[in-house]
């Protein structure tokens, strides 16, 4: 295959993105699955608030609003927010840190289609007799005794999509190590890079518990195992420790990326160095460190004894040191700086105190003897939406408009995003903060309808109206898009004119191998040196242009994914006696993903050299 | 790459698995894979202590009466032994003679397959006794750290064949020696992780 091949027409783009290896392509194909999965789980949050928005509502049954509810919260974690970050950390890391792909192109694409199959899986209860209904948590009891498949479907789901995450950790943990450019020490690596690195590291420790906790609930759904089934002599609490193990790990594994966003933003358009770069660092991997020292501040009421109460009490509140100071070295770069208030920076301005007033939250809830009051209530449900929608969501946004021109060599307009802000925005703090409040007065989470004239009636219609606000945010941003491709205006480098980091320094459109010369980087924020220094190429080389050893694509890894989706059917009509056939499916998945390891396995897959000649002939043109 | 290149011992590089890119990077990685591992065997250790001997009420079965030592010992030496033979293979590798190298394998394949062996038949013995999967939570929890264990064997002894075989004419390369060598990595996790199955679950189980 060379380089310089090039199939045309739209069978042909569908075929190339189903086999791609790059970087960047599979970027993309995160931003678009997790779009999707966004707007399922928007939807889902809009039926819950309107069901919610008057006492005594009818809107959705109490049976239908329990599999809404579940569906928004593992929707909207697994398959949402985790696939956006991975869209921006595989556009992002690998040109940050001057590195012509990820460290295993074949894993990456693995990874993605392990996530988009199980995120579908999970998605078919649907219309495959009903969704799974006893929350994200899925506490073992409640989930053992749900009928129907639906509890199947999310365990078999996000097993599938979690063994992708676990692939896609690994990977980036690899392509940081050893994939840096000459000079990328692990102190100049830009925030964003370091910050994918310590979740990515939380990914490594964090999934292995909740693969062993989805394994143990779909032996003892589907296969007769007792694990949590007291009268066999199990222990329900088994479920709590693990899913919690791996869940509180899990919401920084979220939080840390859109930190690492903020980061790039915020010294970008204050146009200064960021303050406290090692400090910032240090904060990243203590609060990585801390993580898994705090899971059962999530168990308080559990009963675990009052001494593991006050331990994770201590630890949890411990938590919030490093966080302050991340919040701190924001606020001292953004402290004199030549601020130009840009939609990514706007985002960035309005997370700052959001994401203040969700930590705040989360301190008080760290107090065990308030949590016993505060548990299960709306005062929770405002505090963890204060987290991910005012940290990961903001920075989500933020970097859709940040990124853009890395990603497509477009600009989204300004003037709309601004307008898209100010409606998202409102609307969060309209949905959110008034939850507190209902928490306070004692409504409790999870419940599909209230009595009228308990005081509850006025917050839930506010944060039912603030919840059609920020959908008209997100309407906005898709016609933000939509209106960019159609103009199809080419934005060139560095369009924000004040890019710090390497991404910034290469052409656009960038090529498919990235770097046609290994760049040689010289400091933190090595583009802005350059640029200093009134270097016009943006970056020195550590190399002369020579060949250029690049991967094959491959159809292996969907192939692979296909057979594991398959048994995962299977499996999951194993318990009924009416389908004798589901064995036999589950083994013809298994052996068509095992078969396609062996393909693998046995074929050279030795990939392709670009030579000097071709380098040197096409300027840099996208394959 | 070029596979066509041919080494001599004396051309052979002192680390063959780590002398190109992907071959470093697959060693780093595995190392990091088995750190991930690591988590889950714990998780399952942890659960199999939490778990252990309990049952329905007025349950026979308890770790002192089902497991016996000797067979723990032997299938734990089988395995010791096995991951000694690995390091003998990766000593030829690196001395690029590939011809001792696939019969130290092959020797570690026969002691892994003799373990497996050993580990059905403990199985089969135990079920046979009805001390099952499903007949209590100490069974499930047995069953499923034991048995992961032993899936691991399989993949490890499946790996090693197939990767035994398809280089068998070929011989050694900077191509296949990074492959060999984290395929003998794992085997060693595995091997680690029997030692503490035969400490906590054996051992400890015997022990009043």
């Amino acid at each position: 295959m060379s380089s310089t091949a090039k199939k045309k027409g739209f069978g042909a783009t569908i075929w190339n993105y189903l086999t791609t290896v790059d970087h960047k392509k599979i970027a993309i194909l995160y931003l678009i699955a997790g779009t999707l999965f966004f707007v399922i789980g928007g939807i889902e949050a809009m039926l819950i608030r309107i069901q919610l928005a008057k006492p005594n509502n009818d809107f959705v049954s109490a049976g239908l609003f329990n599999e809404i509810i579940t569906m928004h919260g593992t929707t909207m974690i697994f398959l949402a927010a985790m696939p956006l970050l991975f869209a921006f950390m595989n556009a992002v890391v690998p040109l940050q840190i001057g590195a012509r792909d990820v460290a295993f192109p074949f894993l990456n694409s693995l990874g993605f289609w392990l996530f988009f199959w199980g995120g579908v899986f999970l998605n078919l209860s649907w219309l495959l007799g009903g969704a799974p209904d006893a929350g994200w948590t899925s506490y073992a009891s409640l989930s053992l005794a749900s009928p129907g498949h639906g509890i199947d479907f999310y365990a078999i789901g996000l097993q599938i999509s979690g063994a992708g995450t676990l692939i896609s950790g690994i990977n980036f943990i690899v392509t940081i190590i050893n994939m840096r450019a000459p000079g990328m020490t692990f102190m100049r690596m830009p925030l964003m890079t370091w910050t994918t690195f310590v979740s990515s590291a939380l990914i490594l420790f964090a999934f292995p518990p909740l693969t062993v906790g989805l394994f143990f609930m779909i032996f003892d759904r589907m296969f007769g195992s007792n694990f949590f089934d007291h009268t066999m002599g199990g222990n329900t609490i088994i479920w709590e420790h693990l899913f919690w193990i791996f869940g509180h790990p899990e919401v920084y594994i979220l939080v840390l990326p859109a930190f690492g966003i903020f980061s790039e933003i915020i010294p970008t358009f204050a146009r200064k160095r960021l303050f406290g770069y090692s400090s910032m660092v240090f904060a990243t991997i203590l609060i990585g460190f801390l993580g898994f020292m705090v899971w059962a501040h999530h168990m308080f009421t559990v009963g675990l004894g009052a001494t593991a109460n006050a331990i994770f009490a201590v630890a949890t509140m411990a938590i919030a040191v490093p966080t302050g100071m991340k919040v701190f070295n924001w606020l001292c770069t953004i402290w004199g700086g030549s601020i130009k208030v840009t939609t990514p920076m706007l985002y960035a301005l309005g997370f700052i105190p959001s994401f203040v007033a969700g930590g705040v939250t989360g301190v008080m809830q760290a107090a065990a003897p308030l949590d016993y009051q505060l548990h299960d209530s709306y005062f929770i449900v405002a505090h963890f939406h204060y987290v991910i929608v005012g940290g990961i969501v903001l920075a989500l946004l933020a970097a859709t408009h940040f990124y853009w021109p890395i990603m497509f060599n477009r600009m989204l307009n300004e003037t709309l995003g601004k307008i898209t802000f100010v409606f998202f925005f409102i609307g969060f703090h309209c949905t959110f903060f008034v939850q507190h409040f209902l928490g306070l007065m004692g409504m409790p989470r999870r419940v599909f309808t209230y009595l009228p004239n308990q005081g509850l009636d006025t917050y839930n219609l506010i944060s039912t109206v603030g919840a059609f606000l920020m959908a008209i945010g997100v309407i906005l941003l898709v016609i933000n898009v939509i209106i960019t491709t159609i103009k199809n205006k080419p934005c060139g480098r560095d369009p924000w004119g004040d890019g710090r980091t390497l991404e910034w320094a290469i052409e656009q459109p960038v090529p498919f191998y990235n770097f046609r010369q290994t760049p040689l980087v010289r400091g933190l924020d090595t583009y802005w040196i350059e640029k200093m220094e009134g270097n016009k190429e943006g970056m020195s080389y550590a190399e002369p242009v020579t060949d250029i050893h690049m991967p094959n694509n491959s159809f292996i890894p969907f192939v692979m994914v296909i057979g594991l989706f398959i048994s995962g059917f299977g499996a999951l009509y194993n318990q009924d006696t009416d389908k004798p056939w589901s064995l036999a499916v589950l083994i013809i998945g298994l052996v068509i993903t095992f078969g396609s390891m062996a393909v693998r396995s046995l074929k050279d897959d030795l990939g392709y050299h670009i030579s000097k000649e071709e380098l040197m002939n096409e300027k840099g043109g996208n394959k | 790459m070029d596979l066509k290149t041919k080494f001599t011992p004396q051309s052979w590089p002192e680390h063959p698995e780590q002398s190109t890119v992907e071959g470093k990077n697959k060693v780093l990685g595995f190392w990091i894979f088995l750190g991930g591992e690591t988590v889950l065997f714990a998780t399952l250790f942890a659960t199999f202590l939490a778990l252990k001997n309990k049952g329905p009420s007025g349950m026979e079965f308890s770790t002192q009466s089902l497991f016996e030592l000797p067979l723990a010992f032997i299938m734990t030496m089988l395995l010791l032994t096995s991951s000694l033979t690995s390091v003998y293979a990766m000593y030829h590798m690196k001395n690029y003679n590939f011809k001792a190298m696939q019969a130290w394998l092959a020797i570690t394949v026969i002691l892994g397959l003799g373990f497996l062996g050993f580990e059905i038949y403990e199985f089969t013995h135990y079920v046979h006794l009805g001390f099952t999967f499903t007949q209590s939570a100490f069974g499930s929890s047995f069953y499923t750290l034991v048995g992961t264990h032993g899936l691991h064997v399989v993949i490890g002894l499946g790996w090693i064949i197939l990767l035994m075989l398809r280089n068998a004419k070929r011989g050694l390369n900077l191509y296949n020696a990074p492959k060999f060598f984290i395929a003998s990595l794992y085997w060693h996790f595995i091997d680690v992780v029997w030692v503490f199955i035969f400490t906590v679950v054996y051992l400890m189980g015997v022990i009043k």
